[in-house]
């Protein structure tokens, strides 16, 4: 069962589309759960599918075609690294070696601790900032050097420790 | 009518057709894999790209409309450069193992790879490689990377089967097919996805390995199981059946095949075959000569007529017989001078028996499915007794056709479903009624008097009316009778009540025949009221026991309405003649075991449940000392000194049988008007116990008996691959929650399930799409075997 907050946010959506086309809202529906679980087990995408009317394999179809969902526990804090043509021009691979070396995980990997995730993504269109990560998918971090990336892990731990 | 040129060959070619299509019809190949006539257009293979004048760069011909004055280049330099650059790159990533593949020799790849691919690869670097997966016992997806992604696969579940069970996960250079975590693929249909992929990656999995196409000859047959008589082409290598795959048939299975139909051919050569004939002598079974079992059987029959006169012999045949064998059947009891013959085993209302203008058929011809916008499908367990019928719904419905439902359970038809009324058996003939009353509201028609007496007093109910108005709505509405409402034990009403509905919305009405022969049987004559004096029908020959019974195909505790009945009779006759493809449960009961052949071995015809006559040949040699049973019957029938069983072939037998008959004119399922007027419960048959429309009469819950899909006959029961579905687990109590909560039980527990003396343990599940006051427990298992009628009262306990 998809929890309550999630249903009440799926049916605010669910108003945007004609009603025999619920499935609109699959993409929706993936990143709430992302947002509350940090990442979709496949039971969580049969409760959407079941939620939506859909075949659970089309809503594995869409999860796996993105790679902004997390089909495995990616930790509190996943950081995505573009590796793209333009963030590789601009020390993209550093920026990735650095944050292998802190962290001590390859990318697609977890810290044991379940703090920080790290992998690997596709342009975020802000090439003028590379070499650059996401947190989470919404924080943008560009510009990054060393000092950046050690400042910005910092305030995450920091934050994980402030927030129970 | 649009005129276009291809390849400077002018062709006509209908409005919003696809260059493809025009150039199919025109008799022009244009190399594809991706695009199937019956599915959806994707256009992601790209193989059929042809160039078109005036277009700046080549245009897949799969997805490009055709339009006045196009002209079509399919093998210009353009359009073979596009072709062999798109197969370039499928073979990036194909696997170069034709040889150890079993698609190798009839796969579309390979062929065309012949006239388009290179000969040698320019790329160099590692090819991707796709893990196997377990999709079930019928269909291997054991070599992956040899998928070219056409996704042929995913788009026959969505649009022909109805269920999305494979799908193309991730992306790009990781796309892959593959079902949802590792599950099976369930659906019924599944086994048309071999067929349909243009490579190796989906093959079947009971044939893997066992021949290579070049090897097998294809003989052409019709499927004994359900009521469509599917064509087929069965494979054959060194007299063994290898593989059985669909012959296109527009007007009957298109050109798909359902699984049972598709691997029922694994039961042809397991262990329990019987090879020879078996005589019980002092307990124990010896093998005899032919001779020797076939003149036993002629003493004891004559004996048996001789001293308790003829109508102690009863004849039984499951309709998967063939014509043939059912008209040597009818025709040697009515020779010995019993009428006592009957093929509706499961059937258990026979009121209607001689009062039916004709044989009870589709009502229309099956093609005519596509053309209906309104359906009313009553008591059908459709998808499994009817795989292919219920796709042609299925595409009908997507077309924009309604459905309403009426039935004792509410399994997925996987269509969409406009109305439906799921009521306990014994509430079917009320809610039919109530619907007829509706009707006759919206149409402000009065009833005839024969079904006055049905229509209770009251308002009908919400969902009646639902029905009755969507029905009123339709052009074209058909009405179609299944299984359950065959077997209901008030068939007969259920079949007056569509009948007046049908003339009161002009629609088509017929039933969906159980099995493939259920038509023939009538035609073959082989129930107790065609010739002259009425005989018994095939319940009343079990309920007041014979002293002999012949049985044709037929398990009794398996393919009888009422198993407890049917072995009791069979432990009480002093000779039962058991022919049969299979050593089965007769060893305990019966006398002497025939091996007859199955439809592979033998020529035979079946008439489907349109009125199609189909006959076949046999494909291969009877296994051991089996013998089709025509002959087997005509032998005896010449010992017994019957007259007339002097045909050489089954064709003369099939001639006999329909003697110039134009079929189309034998079909009518008009019941009698006048004569079933007040045809109430209390003159149905005492046989049975189900209670009247009235369901406050009931005490303890009503059984509901589906035939699952893989236990409908004797072949399919024994065929592995089948028996390792999802379709096949045991059969099981299912219960709406609210009876489970007053018995106390959760889904998983054990129950004691009784019914007359017989009782069984089941496990429960939770089926809270069931009426409340039933319990579903399917029929046709051996598990379920020792229980009563498949229609009745049936008490449930904690085991």
């Amino acid at each position: 069962m998809l929890s309550q907050p999630i249903q009440e946010k799926l049916d605010r959506e669910l108003k945007k589309y004609p009603v025999d086309q619920k499935q609109s809202a699959v993409m929706s529906a993936l990143r709430f759960v992302q947002d509350e679980k940090g990442w979709i087990a496949p039971e969580d995408m049969a409760d959407v599918a079941a939620y939506l009317g859909m075949a659970q394999m089309a809503v594995y179809e869409v999860a796996s075609f993105y790679h902004m969902y997390n089909l495995k526990p990616m930790g509190k804090h996943t950081l995505t690294v573009c590796t793209n043509l333009p963030c590789q021009l601009s020390g993209a691979a550093d920026t990735v070696a650095h944050l292998k070396t802190r962290l001590g995980i390859g990318l697609g990997e977890v810290t044991a601790d379940g703090k920080f995730g790290l992998r690997e993504g596709e342009c975020m269109g802000a090439c003028v900032d590379a070499p650059m990560f996401t947190v989470n998918n919404r924080k943008l971090c560009g510009r990054l050097t060393a000092e950046k990336i050690d400042q910005i892990l910092a305030e995450l731990s920091t934050e994980q420790g402030a927030k129970p | 009518m649009i005129n276009i040129e291809i390849d400077g060959k002018h062709i006509e070619s209908e409005s919003g057709s696809t260059i493809i299509q025009a150039a199919h019809s025109a008799g022009i190949a244009i190399p594809h894999f991706c695009y199937h006539k019956k599915l959806s257009i994707a256009a992601n293979c790209r193989m059929c790209l042809v160039q078109v004048e005036k277009a700046p760069k080549p245009l897949p011909a799969c997805a490009t409309p055709v339009s006045e004055g196009m002209k079509v280049f399919t093998v210009s330099e353009q359009a073979v450069k596009a072709q062999k650059g798109v197969m370039e790159f499928l073979l990036i990533n194909h696997p170069l193992d034709c040889p150890i593949c079993d698609q190798g020799g009839e796969c579309q790849l390979q062929d065309l790879a012949v006239g388009y691919g290179g000969v040698a690869s320019r790329y160099a670097e590692a090819k991707r490689v796709v893990t196997h997966k377990d999709i079930g016992p019928l269909v291997s997806a054991e070599e992956m990377s040899r998928c070219i992604n056409c996704t042929r696969c995913v788009r026959f579940g969505q649009e022909i089967a109805g269920v999305m069970e494979l799908g193309q996960a991730f992306r790009g250079e990781h796309a892959e097919i593959m079902s949802f975590v590792s599950s099976t693929v369930d659906s019924e249909l599944s086994g048309n996805m071999i067929d349909l992929c243009p490579v190796g990656a989906l093959t079947s999995k009971p044939f893997r390995y066992s021949a290579r196409a070049w090897e097998l000859s294809r003989r052409r047959s019709i499927s004994p199981h359900d009521s469509l008589g599917s064509n087929l082409a069965v494979q054959v290598k060194g007299n063994q059946v290898m593989r059985v795959l669909p012959v296109e048939n527009e007007a009957i299975n298109e050109c798909w095949l359902s699984d049972r139909d598709r691997f029922s051919y694994t039961a042809l050569n397991v262990p329990e075959r019987l090879t020879k004939p078996m005589i019980k002598q002092g307990g124990k079974w010896q093998e005899v000569e032919w001779q020797t079992a076939l003149e036993y059987i002629s003493h004891g029959l004559r004996d048996i007529a001789k001293r308790g006169g003829a109508e102690q012999i009863g004849a039984l045949a499951t309709p998967n017989s063939t014509l043939e064998e059912m008209y040597l059947l009818q025709k040697l009891l009515r020779g010995l001078g019993s009428n006592n013959v009957d093929f509706r085993l499961r059937q258990s209302d026979f009121s209607a028996d001689g009062k039916q203008a004709g044989a009870p058929w589709l009502g229309m011809a099956v093609a005519d499915i596509n053309q209906a916008d309104r359906f009313l499908l009553v008591g059908s367990f459709l998808r499994k007794d009817h795989p292919l019928l219920a796709s042609r719904i299925r595409q009908a419905v997507k077309r924009g056709a309604q459905a309403n439902v009426l039935h004792s359970t509410d399994d997925d038809l996987l269509m969409a479903v406009a109305n439906k009324s799921i009521v306990a058996p014994s509430a079917m003939v009320s809610v039919l009624a109530q619907i007829l009353q509706a009707l006759a509201t919206e149409k402000k028609a009065r009833l005839d008097g024969a079904v006055q007496a049905l229509v209770q007093a009251g308002s009908p109910s919400a969902e009646a009316v639902a029905i009755a108005k969507n029905l009123a709505g339709g052009q074209h509405p058909a009405i179609l009778l299944g299984n359950f409402a065959q077997q209901h034990p008030q068939a007969a009403q259920l079949q007056l009540l569509a009948q007046h509905i049908a003339a009161l919305c002009n629609a088509k009405f017929g039933f969906m025949g159980e099995a493939a022969n259920s038509l023939g049987g009538h035609l073959a004559q082989a129930v107790p009221f065609a010739g002259g004096k009425a005989g018994m029908n095939a319940t009343a020959m079990l309920a007041a026991p014979r002293k002999a019974y012949l049985l044709l195909n037929v398990e009794a505790e398996l393919d009888t309405h009422n198993p407890q009945q049917a072995l009791a009779a069979m432990y009480a006759a002093d000779m039962v003649v058991a022919m049969s493809a299979y050593k089965h449960f007769a060893s305990d009961y019966a006398d002497v075991m025939l091996p007859i052949a199955p439809f592979t071995e033998t020529s035979g015809t079946f008439v489907n449940t349109e009125g199609r006559v189909q006959s076949f040949n046999g494909t291969v040699k009877p296994l051991g000392e089996a013998r089709p049973a025509w002959k087997v019957l005509r032998v005896l029938g010449n010992m017994l000194n019957v007259e007339g069983f002097d045909h050489d072939s089954s064709e003369a037998v099939r001639d006999e049988a329909l003697g110039g008959m134009d079929v189309s004119s034998k079909l009518n399922n008009t019941l009698g008007g006048t004569e079933v007027r007040g045809l109430g419960t209390e003159q149905a048959p005492a046989h049975h116990s189900a209670p009247g429309p009235q369901s406050s009469a009931l005490s303890g819950l009503q059984r509901v008996a589906d035939v699952p899909i893989y236990s409908s006959d004797a072949m399919v029961r024994r065929a592995p691959p089948l028996q390792a579905t999802h379709d096949a687990l045991p059969p099981s109590a299912a219960m709406h929650g609210d009876e489970l909560a007053k018995l106390g039980l959760k889904p998983g527990d054990m129950v004691k399930a009784s019914q007359g003396e017989g009782s069984v343990r089941l496990s429960v599940v939770l089926d809270n799409r069931l009426p409340r006051g039933v319990v579903r427990v399917a029929a046709g298992h051996a598990l379920t075997a020792k229980m009563g009628a498949m229609f009745g009262t049936i008490s449930v306990e904690r085991a």
